[in-house]
C-alpha cells in the first residue's frame, strides 16, 4: 500500500525535502542569533561568518578522531563539543564588544567584519592546530556517528545490545533524525528567545535601540547589557556553526565561510523575514533558504540549456556567473527591502505592558 | 656595513611600505570624508575602487583592440570618471532614500552594495583572476646599484604626492571644499549658514569616489592582477587608516594609511635577526669574545625569520585599529568620534 513511498525518486525527493529543513533551520539559528543582536539590540555584526567559523572549528577539532593533520584526537562527546563551541564564540563576542560597544554601531560593524578577517586568517595559517587550507575532515553528524561502531563501543551503555545490531538503523536514519534535532533546536532557541523577548530583560533591549539616553537615564547600564545581548546572539551563532560543520562534515576556512553565503545571507533573511520578531527571524531563515536551493537546480538547468544553444560558452562558467548573478538579485532584494517595507514580513510585535506593575526591572 | 642589511631593508621593505601606504591613505580618504560629512561607514568603498581597477583593464583592452596599446595611468582617466559615476548613482539611488533615517541604515544599504559590487564584477570579467600587466617590472638600480626602486613605485608615489596636493588645495581654498569641512564639523550649522548639504554630499562622492579610482588602479599595479576580493581586503587597513588618523580628518588619513602601509610591510622584517647583529658589533666593540660567539649563533637562527608571519599581514592594520579605538577612539588628529 504504502510501496509507492518507498520507490526510489520518492526516497530521493524526501532526502532534498530533509536536507532543505535542516540547512535552513541551521539558517534559521543563525537568523535567531542575529535577531538578538540586530533585532531586539540594534548591534550590527558583519561578521557572522567569523562566529560560525569558530563554533565550527571548536566542534571539530574537539569531536573528530585523531587524524595526524591537524590537533585533536579528543574524540569527546559531540554535545560536549556543542557547548565548547557555543562558549568560544560567545568568549570572542565579549572581547570584540568590551572594545567597542560603547561606540556607534558602526565601529562595532567595522570590528566585527575585521574579526572574521582574523579568524579566517589564523584558521589559515596555524596550520598545525587547524591544518589549515586543506581543513578538518570527517566531523561526526549527529546520529550518524551511533553508526560507527568506534563511538558505539565507547558509549557507557548498549543501546540496543551490541552496536552491530543497531549500526545499520543509524546509517540509514540518521538523515531524519539529525534534521529532527536541528529543527527542536530551532523551536527551543525559538522558545527561550520568546521568553526572553517579553522579559524585563528584552524590553530593557529595545529601550536601548530605540532611545539610549533614555534607558541610560532610566538608570539601566546600557554598556553591560549591550554585551550581553552581543553575546548571546554569538552563543546562537557558535551553536549554529557547530550543525553546519556537522552538516558539511569537511570544514575549511575560505568557500565553507564565505561571508557572502554566510553574514550576508543571513542578514538578507533577518530583514526580510522581519527583524525584531523571532518567527519572523525563522521564516526569513527558512524561506530565503529553500528560495537560494530551488534557484541552484533553475541556474543548473538554465546553463546547460543556454550551453546548448551557445556551444562555445562553457557550462561551468555560466554556472559560476549565474550565481553570481543570483547574489547580485539577492542584494537587490535587500535593497528593495529596506527601502520599502523595512520591517519585513513579519514586522516586530511589542509585548503588552507588564499589567500596572512597577517592578525594578533591573539595575 | 649598511650594506650588510640596510639597503635590503630599504628595496624590500621600507619601498614596498610606502608604496602601499600611499594607496591606502588615497583609499582613507574617501572612506573618511563619506563618515564625516555622511556620518557612515561606507563598506562599498572598496569595491568603488576595484571597478575602477577593473574599468581601467577594459579601456586598455578597449584601446589594444584598436590597435595603440596605452599604459594603465591613461586608461584610469576615463575609468576614474566612470568611478565617479557609479559613486554618483549609488548614492542617489542606495543611500539618498536614508538621508532622513538612522545611519545605521544606510551602512547596512552600504553593506548589501557591498557585495552586490562583488557579484557583479565577476558576472562582466568573470571570476577568475585577471592579469593586469604583463611581465615582471625590473627593479632599476639607484646608488651604485645598492638602491633599487621600480618604476610603478616611482609612478604610485609621484601619483599619489599629486592627487594629495590638489586635494589639499581643494580642501583649504576653493568654496566648496570649505564647505565641506563645515559639514563635517556641524551640519546644522553649516545648513543655517546657507551652505547647500547636498551639493556637498555630490563633492564628497566626487572627490572620494576620484581618490578610490586613483587608489584602485595603483593597487592594481602594484599587485599587476585583478580579482573579485581586492577591493573588500583593502577595506578593513582604510577603515583602520581612517580611525588612526581621526574620523573625518583628511590629513589623519593620509597619515594613517602611510602608518598602515608601512606597519604591514615592516612588520615582516627579521627585526629578531638586526637587534642581534647590534649586539654582535656592541660585543665586538666592548670585546666581549664570549658574547660575540653568542651573539654570532643566535644571529644565524633567527637572521631570516620574520618577527609576525606574511601570513598575518592583513592581521596588522585590525590590531592597530583595535589598540586605537580602546586607547584613543578619537585617533591622532582628534577626529570625531560616534
Amino acid at each position: 500500500m504504502f510501496e509507492w513511498l518507498l520507490s526510489d525518486q520518492m526516497v530521493g525527493n524526501m532526502l532534498y525535502v530533509n536536507s532543505l529543513l535542516l540547512m535552513g533551520g541551521i539558517y534559521a539559528l543563525m537568523c535567531l542569533g542575529l535577531n538578538v543582536q540586530w533585532g531586539f539590540t540594534g548591534l550590527f555584526n558583519a561578521g557572522i561568518a567569523g562566529f560560525a567559523a569558530v563554533g565550527a572549528y571548536t566542534y571539530a577539532i574537539l569531536t573528530t578522531f585523531a587524524s595526524g593533520m591537524h590537533i585533536g584526537g579528543y574524540e569527546l562527546p559531540i554535545w560536549v563539543g556543542m557547548l565548547a563551541a557555543m562558549i568560544t564564540s560567545g568568549i570572542i563576542a565579549l572581547a570584540i564588544g568590551a572594545i567597542c560597544i560603547r561606540l556607534r554601531a558602526d565601529y562595532l560593524a567595522i570590528a566585527t567584519i575585521g574579526i572574521a578577517e582574523i579568524i579566517k586568517l589564523i584558521l589559515k595559517n596555524e596550520t598545525a592546530i587547524t591544518n589549515g587550507p586543506r581543513g578538518v575532515a570527517k566531523i561526526p553528524r549527529s546520529w550518524e556517528h551511533l553508526g560507527d561502531a568506534r563511538v558505539a563501543e565507547k558509549l557507557p551503555w548498549r543501546l540496543f545490545g551490541e552496536p552491530s545490531a543497531y549500526e545499520g538503523f543509524f546509517r540509514e536514519w540518521y538523515p531524519l533524525l539529525f534534521m529532527l534535532t536541528v529543527v527542536g533546536f530551532v523551536l527551543l532557541v525559538y522558545l527561550a528567545l520568546e521568553i526572553a523577548r517579553t522579559s524585563p530583560w528584552g524590553r530593557v533591549m529595545t529601550a536601548i535601540r530605540e532611545n539610549e539616553a533614555a534607558a541610560r537615564a532610566a538608570g539601566k547600564n546600557v554598556t553591560r547589557l549591550r554585551i550581553e545581548s552581543f553575546v548571546v546572539g554569538a552563543v546562537i551563532i557558535g551553536l549554529a556553526g557547530a550543525f553546519y560543520a556537522q552538516q558539511l562534515r569537511f570544514i575549511e576556512p575560505t568557500n565553507a565561510f564565505d561571508p557572502t553565503k554566510l553574514t550576508f545571507l543571513v542578514w538578507v533573511m533577518l530583514i526580510m523575514g522581519g527583524s525584531g520578531n523571532n518567527r519572523g527571524a525563522v521564516l526569513g531563515g527558512l524561506m530565503l533558504w529553500v528560495i537560494w536551493s530551488g534557484t541552484e537546480l533553475v541556474i543548473r538547468f538554465g546553463a546547460n540549456v543556454v550551453g546548448d544553444i551557445f556551444p562555445d560558452l562553457s557550462p561551468s562558467v555560466l554556472v559560476t556567473k549565474a550565481s553570481f548573478l543570483r547574489l547580485f538579485l539577492i542584494g537587490l532584494i535587500l535593497q528593495f527591502v529596506l527601502q520599502r517595507f523595512p520591517k519585513g514580513i513579519l514586522p516586530e510585535v511589542r509585548p503588552a505592558a507588564l499589567g500596572g506593575k512597577t517592578n525594578e526591572v533591573r539595575d | 656595513m649598511w650594506d650588510a642589511f640596510g639597503f635590503e631593508f630599504i628595496n624590500f621593505y621600507l619601498i614596498p611600505g610606502l608604496v602601499l601606504g600611499c594607496i591606502y591613505a588615497l583609499g582613507a580618504i574617501g572612506i573618511t570624508l563619506t563618515f564625516g560629512i555622511l556620518r557612515f561607514a561606507n563598506f562599498a568603498h572598496g569595491e568603488v575602487m576595484m571597478s575602477s581597477a577593473y574599468l581601467t583593464y577594459t579601456f586598455m583592452a578597449l584601446a589594444a583592440g584598436l590597435g595603440f596599446s596605452v599604459v594603465p595611468l591613461v586608461a584610469a582617466i576615463p575609468a576614474a570618471v566612470l568611478t565617479i559615476g557609479i559613486a554618483l548613482v549609488i548614492d542617489r539611488f542606495f543611500y539618498r532614500p536614508f538621508r532622513k533615517s538612522e545611519t545605521i541604515i544606510i551602512v547596512m544599504a552600504s553593506f548589501g552594495m557591498m557585495l552586490m559590487v562583488r557579484a557583479l564584477v565577476p558576472v562582466i570579467w568573470g571570476p577568475n583572476q585577471i592579469t593586469f600587466v604583463r611581465g615582471i617590472t625590473p627593479m632599476k638600480p639607484y646608488l651604485d646599484g645598492m638602491l633599487l626602486v621600480q618604476d610603478k613605485q616611482w609612478l604610485i608615489v609621484m601619483g599619489t604626492i599629486v592627487v594629495m596636493t590638489v586635494f589639499s588645495l581643494i580642501m583649504n581654498y576653493t568654496r566648496i571644499g570649505k564647505a565641506m569641512r563645515a559639514v563635517s564639523d556641524s551640519p546644522d550649522l553649516a545648513r543655517v549658514t546657507g551652505i547647500n548639504v547636498e551639493t556637498v554630499i555630490r563633492a564628497t562622492w566626487i572627490i572620494g569616489g576620484f581618490c578610490a579610482a586613483v587608489a584602485g588602479v595603483f593597487l592594481a599595479m602594484n599587485t599587476q592582477q585583478l580579482s573579485v576580493t581586492m577591493g573588500f581586503r583593502m577595506l578593513l587597513p582604510m577603515f583602520a587608516a581612517a580611525i588612526l588618523g581621526g574620523i573625518g580628518r583628511p590629513v589623519g588619513a593620509i597619515v594613517g594609511g602611510m602608518v598602515i602601509g608601512l606597519a604591514e610591510e615592516l612588520i615582516a622584517y627579521p627585526w629578531q635577526g638586526a637587534v642581534m647583529q647590534v649586539v654582535w658589533w656592541f660585543s665586538e666593540v666592548i670585546n666581549a669574545t664570549g658574547m660575540t660567539e653568542w651573539a654570532k649563533a643566535v644571529h644565524k637562527e633567527v637572521r631570516s625569520t620574520p618577527l609576525l608571519s606574511p601570513g598575518y599581514k592583513a592581521g596588522v592594520a585590525f590590531g592597530i585599529m583595535v589598540i586605537m579605538l580602546i586607547v584613543r577612539p578619537a585617533g591622532l588628529f582628534k577626529g570625531r568620534v560616534f
